[in-house]
Order: C-alpha cells, then sequence, then structure tokens
C-alpha cells in the first residue's frame, strides 16, 4: 500500500474510533460521576457490571476503539516529536495495541465474571 | 513617546548575534523604515529584502518581536514593547544573511505538493467555461490570493517538528488546484499531499490563519483536502 | 516562560492540552485495566486497592485525570467539528466552550467524590 492510502487510512480510522470513543467517554464520565457518590467499592463495581451483557457489550466496544485511537496517536507523537524511525514506531503502535485489547479485556471479562463473595 | 527606539537585529547566518541600533521615531513609521534606515545611515552590511514596500509582493516578511509579518506593514507603534523591538529573518527557513533567508525549501515543496497546473487543453480546443458562481471555482476562490510570501510557513509549528511537511502555502496551493476544472492532475495531486508528511499532519492550530497577511485560511484548504483523500481513498484513487 | 509570539492563541492551546492529556491518558490507561482486572482476584483484592485510592492525593490525581478525559474528548470534538462541519471563526468559542465544560466535569467529580 501507497504512503499516501497508508496515511489517509489511519486518518480516517483516527476520526472513526473518535467518533466511536466521543459516545463512550460521555457515558463513562457520567456512569463514574454517579459511582463515586457515597464513595467507591469493589462490591458496588462487581455488583453493577458483573453477569450484564449490556455493559461486557459496552466496555468490549470501548476497549476496541481505544486500542484503534490510541497507537495512532502516539504514532504522531513520535514521529513529530522524537527520532525514533518507521520501523521502531510501527513496532511500538502494534505493541501497545496488543496491550490495551489483552490487558482490557481481562478486566472486562474479570469484572463481567466477578462474584461479590470471595 | 521618546525619541528613539532600540532595535534588535539579528546579524549573520544560523549562527550569529542580536546587534542593537537606536533607532530615531518617527510618525507612521514602519519596521521596514527602521531596518532601512539602518542600512542607509548606520551599517551597509546589514541584508534584508524588500520590494514593493506597499504591501503586494510580500518580499519584506521577517520575524518581528517573535511573530512573521509583512515589515512595510506594521508600525512601530503597533509592535515596539518598551521602546524595543527585535528583529529576526523568517523561523523555519535557512538564513542566507543577517535578515534574508532562503526560499528554495518553501518553493520546492510547492512543487512537491503538485502546486502546479497540468493542462488538459491544446490551442486548437474550445476554453473551458468557468462561471463566477459555480461552487468548485469559489472554493478555489477562497486561496487563489497567496503570493507565496511564507509567513505561514513561518508561523506552522508542524513545519518546525516535521522537517517533510509540506507546510500550509503548498497545500493551500494545491487545494486551489484540486478545485479547477481545467486542471488534469488530480490523482499525482492528491497523491502527492497524503504522504508522510501531506495534509494529514496538520492539527488545525491555524497558526497560519493568525498570521496571514491576505486573510487566508490555509487550515480551511487543508481540511478541504483531508475531506478529498478520504474520498478518493474510498474510491481506491489513491 | 515566555510564550513565543506566534503561538499564543485559542488553537495552540488547544493543540497542547489536546496532545499532553492524550499523552498523559495514554500512559495511565494501562495501570487502569490492571487496577480493574484485580477483580479477578476477588473483591476483597479489588476493594485493598480502592481503599488506598481513598488518600487525599490519590483523590486529587483523579480529578486531574478526569478533567484531562473530558478535555482530551472536547478537543477531539473541536477538531472533528472544523474537518466535518465549519473552519468559521465561531470555532475559537467552541473551544472555550470546550474548556469550560471540562472543567465542570472535573468539578462535578470533585463535588461527589470528597
Amino acid at each position: 500500500m501507497s504512503n499516501a492510502r497508508v496515511e489517509t487510512k489511519l486518518w480516517v480510522w483516527q476520526r472513526l474510533s473518535a467518533a466511536v470513543l466521543a459516545v463512550c467517554v460521555i457515558i463513562h464520565l457520567v456512569v463514574i460521576v454517579y459511582a463515586v457518590q457515597d464513595g467507591l467499592s469493589a462490591a458496588e463495581i462487581i455488583s453493577r457490571v458483573s453477569g450484564n451483557f449490556l455493559w461486557l457489550a459496552f466496555y468490549s466496544v470501548f476497549v476496541i476503539a481505544i486500542a484503534v485511537h490510541a497507537p495512532i496517536g502516539i504514532r504522531t507523537i513520535l514521529k513529530e516529536m522524537t527520532s525514533v524511525g518507521p520501523g521502531a514506531t510501527h513496532m511500538i503502535m502494534a505493541t501497545f495495541s496488543l496491550i490495551i485489547l489483552a490487558m482490557g479485556f481481562r478486566a472486562v471479562i474479570g469484572l463481567f465474571n466477578a462474584s461479590i463473595i470471595g | 513617546m521618546s525619541n528613539s527606539i532600540k532595535v534588535s537585529v539579528w546579524r549573520g547566518r544560523e549562527t550569529g548575534e542580536f546587534q542593537s541600533f537606536d533607532v530615531p521615531r518617527q510618525p507612521s513609521q514602519t519596521v521596514l523604515d527602521i531596518v532601512t534606515f539602518i542600512q542607509r545611515n548606520i551599517d551597509p552590511t546589514l541584508s534584508y529584502r524588500f520590494a514593493c514596500r506597499v504591501g503586494m509582493c510580500g518580499s519584506c516578511a521577517m520575524t518581528v518581536n517573535g511573530k512573521p509579518r509583512w515589515t512595510c506593514r506594521t508600525h512601530v507603534d503597533k509592535v515596539v514593547e518598551d521602546g524595543e523591538i527585535k528583529i529576526s529573518p523568517l523561523r523555519n527557513l535557512k538564513v542566507v544573511k543577517d535578515l534574508t533567508c532562503d526560499m528554495t525549501e518553501f518553493f520546492d515543496k510547492m512543487n512537491k505538493a503538485e502546486g502546479k497546473f497540468h493542462p488538459t487543453k491544446t490551442r486548437n480546443d474550445d476554453f473551458d467555461v468557468v462561471l463566477p458562481d459555480d461552487p468548485t471555482r469559489q472554493l478555489a476562490a477562497q486561496g487563489i490570493e497567496c503570493i507565496g510570501c511564507a509567513v505561514c510557513y513561518s508561523a506552522c509549528d508542524v513545519v518546525e517538528w516535521n522537517k517533510d511537511y509540506l507546510g500550509p502555502a503548498a497545500l493551500n496551493r494545491a487545494w486551489t488546484l484540486v478545485n479547477d476544472v481545467r486542471d488534469g492532475g488530480n490523482k499525482e495531486r492528491l497523491t502527492a499531499i497524503s504522504g508522510d508528511s501531506g495534509c494529514h499532519a496538520c492539527h488545525s492550530q491555524q497558526g497560519c490563519v493568525k498570521h496571514c497577511p491576505k486573510n487566508l485560511s490555509p487550515t480551511r484548504s487543508i481540511i478541504g483536502l483531508k475531506r478529498a483523500t478520504m474520498k478518493a481513498a474510498l474510491k481506491g484513487e489513491i | 516562560m515566555k510564550i513565543a509570539g506566534h503561538r499564543n492563541h485559542a488553537h495552540y492551546w488547544a493543540f497542547i492540552l489536546h496532545r499532553a492529556s492524550g499523552l498523559l491518558l495514554a500512559i495511565f490507561l494501562p495501570a487502569h485495566f490492571y487496577v480493574l482486572g484485580l477483580a479477578i482476584e476477588g473483591e476483597a483484592a479489588m476493594d485493598g486497592f480502592i481503599r488506598w485510592t481513598d488518600a487525599p492525593l490519590v483523590k486529587g490525581a483523579e480529578v486531574i485525570l478526569v478533567i484531562l478525559l473530558a478535555a482530551h474528548l472536547t478537543g477531539g470534538l473541536r477538531l472533528m467539528a472544523l474537518e466535518f462541519i465549519s473552519t468559521s471563526e465561531s470555532s475559537k468559542t467552541a473551544v472555550a466552550v470546550g474548556a469550560g465544560i471540562s472543567l465542570a466535569v472535573g468539578l462535578a467529580f470533585l463535588f461527589n467524590v470528597v
């Protein structure tokens, strides 16, 4: 794929994932402000999301969108503010994306399966 | 109002130093007047560029107290800070000597961005009819007043951070040609402006818009290019 | 710190905030996912960590994180509005409104968390 095509596609994916994240972040901020009222606890978090397919779907979409959006953003910073070359940048982006997917889904599925006792 | 201004002027090339001059203050004095006074009355070895001195050619562009401006159109009263003015060559371009900069890279990027007309007709063909209320003609008209003075190039931070970035002027010029119905080079042009250092590198900081002496908006042109490349990529044209 | 003359304007600050908040959020995320993943080890493990976050300094950092998230969102909306809606002069007002909303969200968090 030509450079022109790569750059254009990355730009499009960045904006697409941003649109998805705009919705996710607004919902997330509302939940955060609501959840910290009267203190935060693991029990409260787990009782809200455990076994709930809607939250599972929501946070899965959230994690995937971040795994697309954040590495593309980091790529721009590396390009403009460091002397890291294109090959190394690509490796860093891919690694970061995998870390987000792995840790993100570990948390999402972990919370879905969690129970209050134990 | 005091009788004189303390003027710091860059002397040298990439390395050098600021030299201080005391210049008598005059009513309606411009920064170009100051530089001219220094060169004619104090130090004839000062190098600087100007041509029309009436705000038409863009040759006299320099950095005045940190901002890129046309010095012939900059009144001293508007920029003097505590009776002092600091003048240096345009940022982001190599220095030839003192206040003159090397514009080669600026014009090279105009070429790299395919900011040149690709004709499609011969003298034997009929003229293209382009009406003034044609929407694409109006889009082109928004950007064609650019005279290539490099003030926007000098104001742009992405130009500083990404040395291959084509820059606001070259991209603005490319956009006017994208909207020129007589031009046949759009495939090469859209490819040229969406490479590694093309329109997608712009973050819409709009330093170019803020400083353009002709009130153009390269940012708007670049956004037009972003949309055009998106459509072209979806259609498989680039 | 003297700000370079050509940088002292609204959209430059919006860009800086967007970049700084994005970078800090990207660094914060793996830690965030790790803590949430503590739920796998059971409620007690997760609660143990959450109690640690009751410390005022940590709460302060959380307020800043919430503001950063809201700021990154509004900065992104500024960009998307410029790129897909319009580049008119009102975009400068949009920057100011965005900054205001971020601060408001941060304050809402702060008042609910103390």
